[in-house]
């Protein structure tokens, strides 16, 4: 019996999961359209790689993503592009973004795929590649991109590999209805994983107001090492952070991840698609979605294709437009309204809900905070809401930080308890937004403040060096002439005029004597004969010269340092003289170039 | 289809404020009850009393904020101070000796600071000391006898008489001390023996003060079980001041002993119903057990060797000075870090 730990807080708000639990998991009919944001989850946008017009197969990718960070998209069943172009896509501001729009043609006509039945064999490194390719990312919520997670910093072991049944939002029942059904897949999953990783111990966890659930893995499971733990309904044990603590005892440090304390989690929905896609060689193109709420006539669970219109399912379920007062992507606890349904279905969408007036009513006005400490009574991280909140509002941040604010969840449940009605989520939300965003400006100007220091010295070290050799040839000269007024001397005694021109001669033969010298080298640069006239005229002044065109050098280039500068800061700032600067570089570059040449020259 | 947009959590628990206050009003009940069968109507004419006066009061003010006045009156806070105003003064205590508390506890104490939730200090509490030190004849001679064993109890009309006409001379056939005031100033020249041979102690005032204290202490395990209130106020002000009556005064020849601590006097009420108002409490679990032990020791200390009878109110208000610096240094240790963010930022970091 695994040892169970409590978590401070929680709540336990009302369930309103039969709604959806009454009928198996069903498949939606086939939408017109599918709609495919090129950005599901968190990390970079893939990058369309179809054309529209073009028709694919279901499975085919139909997005790539070049970085580490991402996972590609396919086309969840066989159709024609209809276009890419800017969708509203389902996101808490309502906004648009780059989508694929796919008209099925009804054929389902797989692309080929490649099962890895005996993946044992292969490497780990190859279904790591497997997983990537397949698109998968975690089904339960920011969507972290699933292989990049199975693979923890090198010098962390993960020793418990836990599989997040808990399921602990109201409403939502997509996980416990894939346990119910499809118990082997997801034990499967597991299985791959836990090959993949090697932990010692394998952990499913599922509050035990699912016990369908429950009976069902624990047959799946029979037999082998994996401990089914069943622990008690409380919002939020399904969070991370408190799944770990459940089961362990252990906390995840601030600011680490579970891998720091040897801890994985995965979720259900993840482990079918890992195993569709290892076993089956099937990419991830469709989720289990609750679709419920009071507004519905025909709440229950789907196989959504991704990128089916959340009004599609709606229409699925029996929506009745006129009672729909408030619709939500997610839970009732962290989920976010949505403006309108025509958003599709994505790899993170576990839940819709279509709610009445009465069912989730509009919260009552704002009233002042009396202090009574429900909030942190209840709140699972152990903060101090209400003093977040005040510090948040006011914003003095700096306090707010000091008091935990990044270690908020967003659990939303200092606000359901608070009885001053208080959105308190909300202001933390702003609050970390405004933290980040003058984060970001401090270390941009850090940044500039950093480049414009190193440019000084850069400038200050080459004018250094320009001295530094200019003393140098200063001095050989006066040793020169010094050389040559001994010679003269020797010679016998003469006029001033007759010591000048003979330390000039001197000069002259030396320079001859090294030109001669160059010459006769096989590797020496070519010259163009005009330079080479042009050379031997000024053979006779050459170190003045190179003095000027020194001069000219860390001129042009101190100049083009700056137009650099500028230039970077201007593309750092997007302003809109960019080109001019590019330019400007450009023709400062040549002038560099230039008299770097004519130096060269010069000095040969 | 018009969507409401929202920020999450879109469920919420339906027990707002109002109604958070409201039950505190009827845990106060039981109390109420036994004050009036034993102390006759005094305390019931000055609840209501109080309350329409802190509600007037409360309305008038808010009209000179520009404050909504329906909404904020809704909310029961000043029905609230009045009831425990109410609940506190002597029962036989002159009209205007509450109304000036009442006034003081919903304009200085509340409404100045900016209202709900803004008061540093628990209005009710201002306005108790307030009178307590403003009218000291008054406030102590005004106690009533109880009026079960009482041979001509007042009627309702004769007591509402005597607060109207506020003659302190026909209240002095009425009144005696509290058993508190009787003990103390008594065990000096007394053995505890003696002392408790007083009429104040036989099947009279201290039976009264019992049954009264006893039926603050059944509301406040009530609220305790609405999880209205958390445990930690009153058991910590109880225990801090058990604990020092066990320290300093077990010798009942000497001090006064454990059980008319607990049982006379404004203790179960000021334990359940007054030191827990949120608004000028301490917030953390560990904050709230300081705030509530600093109660304890501050009656039983003010009680012992302080002018005043009952120190309730005194306590309370004390406590309410202390109580930004015990936040700050009661942080709770947030999941993942290794030990609680006491103090102000810049400083302590951990
Ligand atoms: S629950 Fe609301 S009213 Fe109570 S302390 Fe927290 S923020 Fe203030
Ligand atoms: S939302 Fe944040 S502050 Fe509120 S209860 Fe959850 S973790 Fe605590």
């Amino acid at each position: 019996m695994t040892q169970l730990w409590d978590f401070s807080g929680g709540i336990h708000p009302a369930e309103n999961k039969y709604l959806s639990t009454t009928r198996p998991i069903e498949t939606p009919t086939l939408p017109e359209r599918l709609v495919l944001p090129l950005q599901q989850h968190i990390g970079a946008p893939a990058e369309a790689c179809v054309s529209v017009g073009e028709r694919v197969l279901k499975g085919q990718p139909i997005a790539k993503v070049t970085g580490a960070f991402g996972v590609p998209v396919h086309a969840p069943t066989s159709g024609n592009i209809e276009a890419i172009s800017m969708q509203p896509v389902p996101h808490p501001s309502g906004m648009s973004d780059w989508c694929i729009t796919l008209i099925p043609d009804g054929q389902e006509e797989w692309a080929e795929r490649d099962p890895m039945t005996d993946y044992r064999s292969l490497t780990r490194e190859a279904v790591l590649q497997r997983i990537r390719e397949s698109g998968i990312a975690g089904l339960g919520g920011a969507g972290f991109p699933t292989d990049v997670k199975l693979r923890p910093p090198k010098d962390r072991k993960v020793n418990t590999l836990i599989l997040n049944g808990a399921e602990c939002e109201p409403y939502i029942t997509a996980d416990d209805m894939a346990m119910r059904e499809r118990a082997d897949e997801i034990v499967t999953g597991l299985r791959i994983m836990a090959w993949i990783l090697r932990p010692e111990r394998c952990i499913v966890a599922i509050e035990d107001n699912k016990p369908e659930a429950v009976a069902a893995i624990r047959k799946a499971t029979e037999g082998t090492q994996t401990e089914v733990v069943v622990i008690p309904t409380k919002y939020p044990s399904g969070g991370e952070k408190q799944l770990i603590q459940i089961l362990t005892g252990m906390e995840v440090p601030s600011g680490g991840i579970p891998a720091d304390i040897g801890v994985m989690c995965q979720n259900t929905g993840t482990a079918i698609a890992v195993s569709r896609a290892v076993l089956h060689g099937e990419p991830l193109i469709s989720r289990i979605t609750t679709v419920t709420g009071r507004a519905l006539s025909n709440p229950g669970t789907f196989d959504v294709l991704l990128g089916t219109p959340v009004e599609h399912l709606l229409t699925q379920a029996g929506l009745e437009s006129e009672a729909l007062r408030r619709l939500i992507l997610g839970g009732p606890m962290m989920g976010y309204t949505l403006e309108t349904p025509s958003v599709p279905v994505v790899k993170t969408t576990n839940c819709v809900i279509a709610a009445t007036g009465q069912e989730l009513p509009t919260p009552p006005p704002e009233q002042p905070c009396i202090r009574c400490g429900m909030c942190a009574e209840a709140c699972p991280m152990e903060l101090l809401p209400q003093q977040l909140f005040w510090h948040s509002k006011a914003g003095e941040h700096e306090k707010a930080e000091h008091l935990n604010l990044f270690d908020c969840i967003e659990c939303g449940i200092c606000s359901y308890v608070c009885p001053s009605s208080i959105p308190l989520v909300q202001y933390y939300r702003a609050a970390k937004g405004e933290i980040r965003v003058q984060r970001a400006e401090h270390l941009k100007a850090d940044r500039a403040r950093e480049r414009f220091e190193a440019r000084q010295a850069r400038l200050e070290r080459e004018q250094q060096e320009k001295e530094d050799r200019r003393k140098e040839r200063a001095r050989a000269a006066a040793e020169a002439q010094a050389r040559n007024q001994a010679e003269a001397e020797d010679a016998g005694p003469e006029s001033p005029a007759a010591d000048n021109r003979a330390a000039k001669s001197a000069l002259v033969e030396q320079a001859l004597a090294r030109k001669k010298a160059k010459a006769s080298q096989p590797a020496a640069p070519a010259v163009s004969p005009e330079s080479k006239g042009e050379s031997k005229v000024e053979t006779t002044e050459q170190a003045p010269d190179i003095d000027a065109l020194e001069k000219q050098l860390s001129q042009a280039t101190a100049k083009l340092n700056t137009m650099q500068s500028m230039l970077e800061d201007a593309r750092a700032e997007n302003a809109d003289n960019v080109e001019k600067l590019e330019r400007a570089v450009a023709k400062n570059h040549d002038r560099v170039k230039r008299a770097e040449k004519a130096l060269a020259e010069a000095r040969n | 289809m018009a969507l409401a947009q929202q920020t999450s959590p879109h469920a919420r628990r339906a027990r707002p404020t109002s109604n958070l206050m409201l039950w505190v009003m009827l845990a106060t009940l039981p109390g109420l009850l036994a004050q009036t069968i034993f102390f006759g109507w005094g305390n019931l004419i000055n609840v209501i009393w109080c309350i329409a006066l802190a509600l007037g009061a409360e309305a008038a003010m808010l009209r000179l904020r520009g404050r909504p006045i329906a909404f904020f009156l809704k909310d029961n806070t000043a029905a609230l101070t009045g009831l425990l105003l109410g609940l506190s003064l002597p029962p036989l205590a002159p009209w205007w000796v509450s109304a000036v508390a009442v006034l003081a506890a919903i304009i200085l104490a509340k409404q100045l600071y900016g209202g709900l939730g803004s008061n540093p200090f628990n209005p009710a509490m201002v306005g108790y000391a307030l009178v307590l030190i403003s009218f000291p004849v008054a406030m102590t001679t005004t106690w009533a006898e109880p009026a079960l064993i009482w041979q001509s109890a007042p009627s309702l009309l004769e007591t509402l008489n005597i607060i109207v006409s506020g003659q302190q001379s026909t209240i002095d056939a009425f009144t005696m001390a509290t058993p508190l005031d009787q003990y103390k100033h008594n065990i000096s020249a007394q053995t505890s023996t003696e002392v408790l041979q007083h009429p104040t102690f036989g099947e009279g005032v201290a039976r009264g003060w019992e049954w009264v204290n006893a039926g603050f202490l059944l509301g406040g395990i009530w609220l305790l079980f609405m999880r209205i209130i958390t445990w930690n106020i009153p058991v910590s002000v109880l225990g801090g001041l058990a604990a020092m009556s066990v320290v300093f005064g077990t010798n009942a020849d000497l001090y006064t002993p454990l059980s008319i601590h607990l049982l006379a006097g404004a203790t179960m009420l000021g334990a359940f119903f007054i030191a827990t108002d949120p608004v000028s409490a301490a917030t953390s679990h560990q904050g709230k057990l300081i705030y509530g032990a600093g109660i304890g020791v501050l009656v039983y200390l003010i009680r012992t060797w302080g002018a005043y009878p009952d120190a309730v109110a005194f306590a309370v208000l004390l406590m309410n000075f202390a109580v930004p610096f015990i936040d700050y240094y009661t942080p709770p240790r947030t999941y993942g870090h290794h030990k609680a963010r006491r103090g102000i930022p810049g400083r302590n970091q951990g």
